[in-house]
């Protein structure tokens, strides 16, 4: 049971090694997205394990209610608009590969890299 | 119990980024993003972050999917095999996995409230808050007020993506004139019946929501980033329904621009009457003579510029994919 308190923190790893992976590895470039918001992802996952406290709920305080303990708010507002910024800055790489890909006809990096 | 099911969730989360590594077929692995975001949202969930699940719900799972299918429509969905070999990026990666797997032990347990995030501002604000603001969610008062700065800041970074895409792929004014009208308008769902019906039942319910969650966000988990999210994706569902023109008839393209800058200028402005009324930038205490109320209508104000924004910024965005011809 010990143990499984880093469950969370080993899921983070992994899963932020599958994004980098897919975009060191891959030479789709909207495949390197796909893996750098995972990657992402992973890293929000970790700020979020980070704010629950044992025996805590969300922190929205009940009027008469004194003695909850409320998990940790920061790292939620700093994820909370980290999302939508991701989604806004995923979006404009987005729009960098649809240009590539009109003027070189393809979005795999290594047939790019042929051309130049 | 609840330990068992993140356990199995997370597990999932594995599986599921494996999964989108592995296919070949783009169309899939964005598919399998959506449902990564559903379970990363469930897992947010269970770690007491419900305002983090309802934005990684609405955006993850709804508007970056919907981005991803509009960037594939324009650019083929298969995906070549790489000439290079995998054994230097697996090396590199499975190397790095170990020496964090390493880094984890030395972590605070998952829930220990002695751990030192827990100990340095974080219960000044759950304290005060009920105080200085008296919202029930703490959330909301630290974004909103505590912190106003860091989400000023970070409504202008998605202005700025707003701006870059629209400068990388064209405002898409004369887009419309190119194409031939009826051969735009039959790319819509139209003529398929089923999710006509539905979406049309389901589309004003979403809205209704999303202004819900907008107005609600001081008292429950919401705000202006999840409300703007929801109500983009649902006029996003709009436009894949009756077709994009419809969708820009409804809400036009500069109505669009419009909200984007002046959601961002209407949190600057309340942040400057703050100065002008003799007080901080962004302090609100001063807008009111009672501060205490002066905060909870500063908060309304620049959350709903957050809404604003964040909603014009998905919709431009989505409108400057679907304009752009395909190839």
């Amino acid at each position: 049971m010990e143990l499984l308190g880093y469950y969370n923190y080993w899921v983070f790893a992994i899963v932020l090694m599958v994004g980098f992976y897919a975009v060191i590895a891959k030479a789709n470039l909207i495949k390197k997205l796909i893996g750098l918001s995972i990657f992402q992802s992973a890293v929000f996952l970790m700020y979020i394990t980070m704010d629950k406290v044992e025996g805590g709920t969300a922190p929205i305080i009940q009027a008469g209610v004194t003695d909850q303990i409320y998990s940790n708010p920061l790292p939620q507002v700093l994820i909370l608009t980290a999302i939508v910024v991701g989604v806004s800055t995923t979006a404009l790489g987005l729009a960098i590969v649809v240009r590539i890909h009109e003027t070189y006809g393809t979005i795999e990096e290594d047939e790019i890299m042929d051309m130049d | 119990m609840i330990v068992m099911f993140a356990v199995f969730l997370l597990s999932l989360l594995v599986i599921t980024a494996l999964a989108i590594v592995q296919t070949r077929n783009l169309f899939v692995a964005v598919m399998l993003t959506s449902i990564f975001s559903l379970l990363m949202a469930a897992n947010f969930f269970i770690l007491d972050a419900a305002d983090v699940a309802l934005t990684e719900a609405a955006v993850g799972a709804g508007v970056t999917t919907v981005i991803f299918l509009a960037a594939l429509a324009l650019t083929g969905e298969r995906e070549r095999p790489r000439r290079a070999g995998i054994i230097g990026p697996l090396v590199v990666v499975v190397s790095t996995t170990l020496v964090l797997l390493y880094a984890t032990f030395d972590k605070p347990r998952l829930g220990d409230p002695l751990a030192p995030v827990h100990t340095h501002v974080a219960p000044w604000y759950l304290e005060k808050t009920p105080e200085l603001i008296e919202i029930p969610n703490v959330v909301t008062a630290i974004l909103g007020s505590f912190r106003a700065y860091d989400t000023l800041g970070e409504v202008f970074v998605v202005f700025a993506a707003c701006i870059g895409v629209l400068f990388v792929l064209g405002a898409g004014s004369k887009a419309p004139a190119a194409i031939d009208g009826s051969e735009r308008d039959s790319l819509g769902l139209r003529h398929h019946l089923i999710p006509q019906v539905v979406g049309r039942l389901l589309i004003p319910f979403i809205v209704l929501f999303g202004l819900y969650v907008q107005f609600h966000g001081e008292y429950g988990p919401g705000g202006g980033f999840q409300a703007g999210a929801i109500i983009a994706t649902g006029v996003i569902l709009y436009a894949l329904i009756e077709g994009e023109k419809a969708a820009l008839r409804a809400i036009p393209r500069g109505a669009l621009l419009g909200l984007v800058a002046g959601g961002a200028m209407l949190y600057g402005l309340v942040g400057l009457a703050g100065i002008l009324m003799g007080g901080n930038f962004l302090d609100y205490s001063v807008l009111m003579e009672d501060p205490v109320k002066g905060q909870q209508y500063g908060i309304i104000l620049i959350e709903a510029g957050v809404g604003m924004a964040v909603c014009g910024s998905l919709l431009t965005i989505f409108h400057a994919f679907a304009a752009r011809e395909g190839s």
